[in-house]
């Protein structure tokens, strides 16, 4: 049983230096795209070690195994939709119209969003002509 | 896609939500067990039109073992892409040359398109910025000089594609259709 309560002690450790680099990137980073990089990234493997983490250190001491189950519902939940939150901030970021930072080196989405702002200005145009 | 019969669908979306029931009570007692099927019925019918449109297609034997094989590769690659952002964090000079590219997924369906663009914003260097249709959009925190120096749009498009979308494809293409 001491086996797995040291497991669940590494696995805590484990992620919460994850954690400890998700913050770190936040401040390191230039703009707001790199730090949701570093950020989701880091967080979410770091929650689902804690969370892991906490389940087997509560089996290994000897409570009941339904922490760990209940712990492993929690991680996949946060695991489905962490990345979900991070696509939604950074998309509002980008719609909000904050910059990328000065050393990117190519934005394929702005091209596509003039191509088709051009599609649908010009169409309504055509068909008002004739 | 065409629609699951409404038998079908209602029955799978019974069958998933009775298997959180079992995971959040962790308990097989018979009083919990009969008062979680009743609870799941009357939630799957409410809400069986949102939650899916092929049914017990989807507990097909072929995709469920696809997605259990899924489980660990994709744990990796999540590993691999921290130990990435470790490196780009701890790394005196913080070497990034950040930049958004565009990719092409052959995934159809919209759950498969979710679940790829997930897989995206999880592993090395890469969020998911926007997706349209087929088009994605995503931020790569180091855009390779193949990509970055590539003729053409369709070069582009190809090279970021191979690196991005490809590797989880073979898997969400079975798994989602």
């Amino acid at each position: 049983m001491n086996a797995l309560a040291a497991l669940g002690e590494v696995l805590v450790l484990i992620g919460t230096f994850f954690y400890f680099l998700s913050t770190l990137g936040l401040i390191r980073m230039p703009d707001v795209y790199n730090r949701m990089q570093t950020s989701t990234k880091s967080a979410t493997l770091g929650s689902l070690g804690v969370i892991i983490g906490v389940g087997i250190w509560a089996v290994g001491n000897g409570l009941s195994w339904a922490w760990l189950v209940k712990a492993t519902v929690i991680a996949v939940f946060l695991l489905l939709t962490n990345p979900i939150s991070a696509h939604a901030l950074i998309r509002a970021a980008y719609k909000s119209g904050i910059p990328l930072w000065h050393g990117s080196v190519v934005d394929k989405y702005r091209e596509h969003i003039e191509a088709k702002e051009k599609v649908e200005t010009e169409a309504p145009q055509e068909g008002g002509e004739e | 896609m065409e629609e699951a019969s409404k038998v079908s669908r209602y029955l799978y979306t019974l069958i998933i939500l009775f298997l959180i029931w079992l995971a959040l009570t962790a308990s097989l007692d018979e009083q919990e067990l009969i008062f979680g099927f009743v609870l799941s019925a009357i939630v799957a019918a409410m809400t069986y039109p949102i939650f899916t449109t092929r049914g017990l297609a989807n507990l097909h034997p072929k995709r469920v073992a696809y997605a259990i094989a899924y489980a660990p590769y994709f744990l990796w690659a999540m590993i691999m892409a921290n130990l990435d952002v470790a490196y780009r964090v701890l790394h005196p000079k913080r070497p990034i040359r950040p930049g958004i590219v565009h990719c092409k997924t052959i995934l159809k369906t919209n759950p498969g398109k979710l679940s790829l663009a997930n897989s995206i914003t999880l592993t090395p260097g890469t969020i998911t910025l926007d997706v349209d249709g087929d088009d994605y959009f995503i931020h790569w925190i180091w855009v390779p000089d193949e990509v970055l120096h590539a003729e053409s749009e369709e070069v582009h498009v190809e090279k970021a594609s191979e690196n991005i979308t490809r590797p989880f494809e073979k898997f969400l293409k079975v798994i989602f259709g």
